[in-house]
């Protein structure tokens, strides 16, 4: 029953972190005001399940409790809206009966996190604070920034948004474009979190790539005439659709080329093909689109042997000149190296060792291009870093074996 | 919320009051002024006169620094300033966007501070 009931309450934290927390903050509590109340809530829910079970609508319970916690924070800070806070619980109580169906705010939020008056620095991380709960240090990974730096922009940015006053609100037609590319930017960082050329496939990471699917659907019925929103809908099921795989029995991570395309989803994969057409349909090309267009050919070579090598060098190109960005550079590196290019992809790495000393896929990158060079003994050196970086065993047992150095 | 717009000119817009082109320098403002009184949510504000008109203080210990001029010797200078009230900063920025002054100059939007309890 405890074990249940703990579990319950995992659950809850995991699937409905961010829809509660959107509800709480758009009432004007602000966000960090909001997620201190949520965890306070489930701090409860793990003191008060165990003994009298668990509730029938668990996440109206979380909600209810936490719009409690934040009326009583209003009433500590007593403000002059003193009837505020009671007409709030009133309202929760009566939302909560209406339970389960009570909105999702997700979007809105995401939005406001978008918003021009928020660092553009800082965009993403703190939608994904929000929305998937990701807390700091994890978030400044998978942005190469130090957790204590990625901390304080957080607080500030959350600051301004209570502060300035920024709604929670689908912005209208004609402002909608400069807020888009934001959303989309940070769903894509999230389901990076959870799979990135080389990361693991732990529990974690794989329901935040859920999360980001789910958020790109959302974004892509909102938006139904941004072809960006659908290539992001499309890159992200190309790659999840491989997910299956990426472990082969043993649980050994398998790279793409060595992958046996009968293990992928194909009705996933079909999905991604579909949205990719719909998208160019669209007549605007843009980072999101190329990439999925990327991962098409990729999954088309696999499956059919077929070699596309030069052709994803323009590509890679094509989306280095969009999108110049560490991931972007590294990948556009293999991709000329594998082509036979290895002294121009070396030389496109060395540019990006400054902002790049901590991101295992340039080391790896790196590796995997020396030994095509024939600089063995660098490229074992290179792989070590790579795999001192890694957070997942089974990426690092492939590192350090001699995975990347199969075939030239 | 309740917000300040804080409308920044530069010196060849404000200049424009003392030529041939006054009116329609002031009538633009007017038409501004105007729309937000219209729509209810004006709740004060003032035009200043020019930054050669003002005096600022500063101390420091037992000295009094009185110096001629605007603290900042900036491009833009402050010409004057509304509070409006509005739902949010998309909605104040939206007001900011309609002054005169948005394309030379620039609008600064701030918060406005709420009495503590």
């Amino acid at each position: 029953m405890d074990g249940d009931a703990r579990r319950a309450v995992e659950r809850a934290a995991r699937t409905s972190y961010g829809r509660l927390l959107a509800l709480l903050a758009a009432r004007g509590a602000g966000i960090a005001a909001a997620e201190d109340a949520l965890s306070d809530a489930l701090a409860a829910a793990l003191r008060v399940w165990p003994e009298r079970g668990v509730p029938d609508a668990p996440d109206a319970w979380l909600l209810t409790a936490a719009r409690r916690n934040l009326g009583h924070d209003r009433e500590r800070r007593q403000t002059a809206t003193a009837g505020e806070a009671t007409l709030a619980l009133l309202d929760d109580e009566r939302l909560a009966q209406d339970a389960p169906p009570f909105g999702d705010r997700r979007l809105e939020l995401l939005f406001a996190c978008a918003h021009p008056a928020i660092d553009p620095g800082v965009q993403a991380p703190l939608m994904l604070q929000a929305v998937l709960g990701l807390d700091a240090a994890r978030i400044a990974a998978a942005f190469l920034i130090s957790p204590a730096a990625m901390g304080q922009r957080l607080v500030r940015a959350k600051a301004k948004i209570r502060d300035a006053g920024i709604g929670f609100a689908i912005p209208p037609p004609d402002r909608l474009g400069e807020r888009v590319a934001a959303v989309l930017e940070a769903i894509y960082a999230a389901y990076g979190t959870g799979w990135d050329a080389m990361a693991g496939a732990e529990a974690k990471a794989r329901g935040l790539s859920a999360e980001a699917i789910w958020l790109s659907r959302v974004v892509r019925e909102a938006l139904p005439d941004d072809a960006e929103a659908a290539g992001l809908l499309a890159l992200t099921l190309f790659c999840e659709a491989r997910r299956p795989a990426r472990r082969d029995a043993e649980g050994c991570f398998v790279p793409l080329s060595a992958q046996d395309p009968r293990r992928w989803d194909h009705t996933m994969q079909a999905e991604a093909e579909a949205v990719l057409r719909a998208a160019a349909a669209l007549g605007h090309a843009g980072r999101f689109q190329i990439e999925a267009a990327i991962q098409s050919l990729h999954a088309e070579s696999v499956m059919t042997g077929r070699d596309h090598r030069v052709p994803l060098t323009g590509l890679y190109d094509l989306l280095w000149t969009l999108a110049p960005s560490a991931g972007a550079g590294t990948a556009r590196a293999s991709a000329h190296a594998e082509a036979g290019a290895t002294d121009a992809a070396l030389a496109q790495l060395d540019k990006l060792a400054d902002r790049t000393t901590g991101y295992q896929p340039w080391w790896a990158a790196r590796a995997r291009v020396l030994h095509l060079l024939g600089r063995a003994a660098e490229a074992r050196g290179a792989a070590t870093t790579a795999a001192g970086l890694s957070t997942d065993p089974a990426v690092r047992a492939f590192l350090l074996g001699d995975g990347l150095f199969i075939g030239r | 919320m309740q917000y300040s717009l804080l409308y920044f000119e530069t010196p060849a817009a404000r200049g424009r009051r003392d030529t041939s082109d006054a009116p329609a320098y002031w009538g633009a403002w007017n038409a501004y002024m105007g729309a937000m009184h219209a729509a209810g949510i004006m709740l004060g504000g003032n035009g200043l006169m020019p930054p050669e008109t003002a005096t600022t203080l500063r101390i420091s210990g037992d000295t009094r620094h009185v110096q001629d001029g605007p603290f900042a010797d900036t491009k833009e200078q402050l010409g004057g300033y509304t509070v409006i009230e509005v739902a949010n900063l998309d909605e104040a920025l939206d007001w900011a966007a309609r002054a005169p002054c948005v394309t030379a100059g620039s609008v600064e939007v701030r918060p406005v501070m709420q009495q503590p309890a």
